[in-house]
């Protein structure tokens, strides 16, 4: 199927839109549609992260950004001496302490990219350690709760609600 | 030349052999946990000397462990372009890996290394100091899933990962943070790409969380009809839930997908046949083909093998051409450059006999 717009490269974007409650769908080849806006998922799939951050740093710089805490450019990591701009700049962390020295930044990425910012997966009980007691294991879960309470993130409080319930 | 591919358990290849459920669909499963050693910069930020000190870790941490205890040290940095593609072809390792990343070769960091038995491996100063992975024949998510948690939990035991409460395994890329799991199915998808269901049908997954990729993962091209899934999100969910929540699209586009090839048949039975049995002629007697080209027409041969038309080639037969008939692999194979003029008559010589022996056997 040939683009409807160009005519000469073969449509990969199916465009369906309701305009005054009639429903058009339009074939265009991936150029015509990144001329008109149109995202695929195939540029989204390749889209780097390190553009979605500068565009969240604009976002933010320009007011817009709402929630999006955009942090101070130079804020350091003292470890391994990253700036937040490099981070922005390759989409890349430097080390493990730097989740520590942007730590806001990052909470409100996360939450973008996954939806969530709250790890609620397997738990790395560390090398060569003894299984973590019970009473530390509930300990966790209720901090993690009452975070997720503040963060007004019910779904995964009730979640850990119920893993504590299970434990006792 | 520095490395044999040979070598590697099983040429590093079990999957191929097409043992896996859904096989004839599914090619292959794929699940990769990312971790980092803590109170180490990542690679990207590492010295020399600090990548050649992760290896020396991970090495150590292997030889304690059930699964990788014997398992050969394929260092990057000691092979030329030609047998790292060829490693990356074979989907152990990745571009990043590799040195593949952007126009030509980019070389390797020091301390770049694949540990693998076959069916679990390493890979080590990738973006991550640790990418512990599995590949499976067929769709086997939790098969996948379940070797790998051995492998992490005993390299856990040895290595200290950088593990934190509220972001769970901490990764150079936020993209990974949390579980640090990617879990991957390599799906063979032509029904629906002739019915023009495919961009409805991707369109689906992305809204649910899920992503597409070609062949070779990330930033890759779809070639023949060939479509990895693959989760989108890494926090904020249990490894379970993730697996679980793939496992549950891939069965919905497998059920599509045979529907899809349900509804060719009955339509245009005249037309599949046609086009599965040119595909079939062309491989069989073509003198000179493009990767492109084979990697299409394999994929309709494939379609031919799943809708009993052609019952004389496996579909090991057609894994084993899906891999072997690649650049890297050609090239290597001839001692030829990746360029060589040759090698689209090379490939088009070693398809015709892999499928006359097939016929003969």
């Amino acid at each position: 199927m040939q683009c409807d717009r160009c005519s000469e490269r073969p449509a990969s974007v199916h465009l369906t839109q309701i305009v005054n409650n009639s429903v058009t769908t339009v074939h265009l080849c991936d150029q015509c549609a990144a001329g008109k806006g149109v995202q695929t998922n195939a540029s989204v799939a390749k889209f780097p992260l390190s553009d979605f951050l500068a565009s969240m740093g604009k976002a933010g710089g320009g007011g817009g950004g709402g929630e999006v805490t955009v942090g101070d450019d130079a804020t350091l990591c003292d470890f391994c001496q990253g700036t937040l701009k490099d981070f922005r700049d390759t989409g890349r962390l430097g080390c493990p302490n730097c989740y520590a020295a942007f730590g806001q930044h990052l909470r409100d990425l996360l939450r973008r990219l996954h939806g969530s910012n709250q790890h609620v997966g397997e738990r790395y009980e560390g090398a060569q350690s003894m299984p973590e007691p019970r009473d530390t294991k509930i300990g966790t879960l209720r901090n993690q709760l009452q975070r997720a309470v503040e963060v007004e993130n019910f779904e995964l409080a009730a979640e850990l609600r119920d893993k504590i319930k299970v434990i006792e | 030349m520095t490395f044999d591919p040979d070598l590697l358990p099983d040429g590093g290849m079990l999957w191929l052999d097409a043992s896996g459920p859904e096989g004839n669909i599914v090619l292959s499963t794929r699940v990769r946990l990312a971790r980092n050693l803590a109170g180490r910069r990542f690679t990207i930020r590492a010295e020399p000397a600090d990548c050649d000190t992760v290896l020396a870790e991970v090495e150590r941490a292997s030889r304690a462990s059930q699964q990788l205890r014997d398992a050969p040290v394929i260092r990057l940095q000691d092979m030329d372009l030609i047998e790292r593609q060829l490693l990356h072809e074979r989907r152990l390792v990745s571009r990043e890996l590799a040195g593949l990343e952007g126009e030509g070769d980019r070389g390797v960091r020091p301390g770049s290394a694949l540990l693998t038995d076959g069916v679990v491996g390493v890979m080590v100063n990738e973006e991550d100091h640790v990418r512990l992975q599995c590949l499976k024949s067929g769709f086997a998510l939790d098969e996948a899933y379940a070797d790998l948690e051995r492998l992490d939990a005993e390299l856990g035991k040895e290595l200290a990962f950088s593990f934190h409460e509220e972001f769970g395994y901490l990764t150079s890329c936020p993209t990974n943070t949390g579980t640090g799991l990617r879990a991957s199915v390599l799906i063979h998808l032509p029904g629906l790409v002739l019915t023009k269901e495919i961009a409805k049908v991707l369109r689906g997954l992305s809204q649910v969380g899920l992503t597409f990729r070609g062949l070779y993962g990330e930033g890759s091209e779809v070639v023949g009809n060939f479509f990895q899934l693959s989760n989108q999100t890494t926090l904020g969910k249990s490894e379970e839930d993730l697996l679980d929540h793939l496992g549950d699209m891939v069965r919905k586009v497998i059920e599509y997908e045979e529907q899809a090839r349900h509804i060719l048949q009955r339509d245009a039975p005249n037309v599949i046949a046609d086009k599965v049995w040119r595909a079939y002629g062309l491989l069989r007697y073509a003198r000179s083909l493009s990767f492109e080209e084979t990697m299409n027409l394999l994929s309709g041969v494939r379609l031919g093998v799943g809708l009993n038309l052609i019952s004389d080639v496996s579909v090991y037969t057609l894994n084993k051409l899906l891999i072997f008939t690649q650049p890297a692999h050609l090239a290597w194979r001839a001692k030829k450059g990746l360029d060589d003029p040759d090698l689209p008559m090379m490939r088009a010589s070693y398809t015709r006999q892999l499928l006359e022996a097939e016929v003969a056997r």
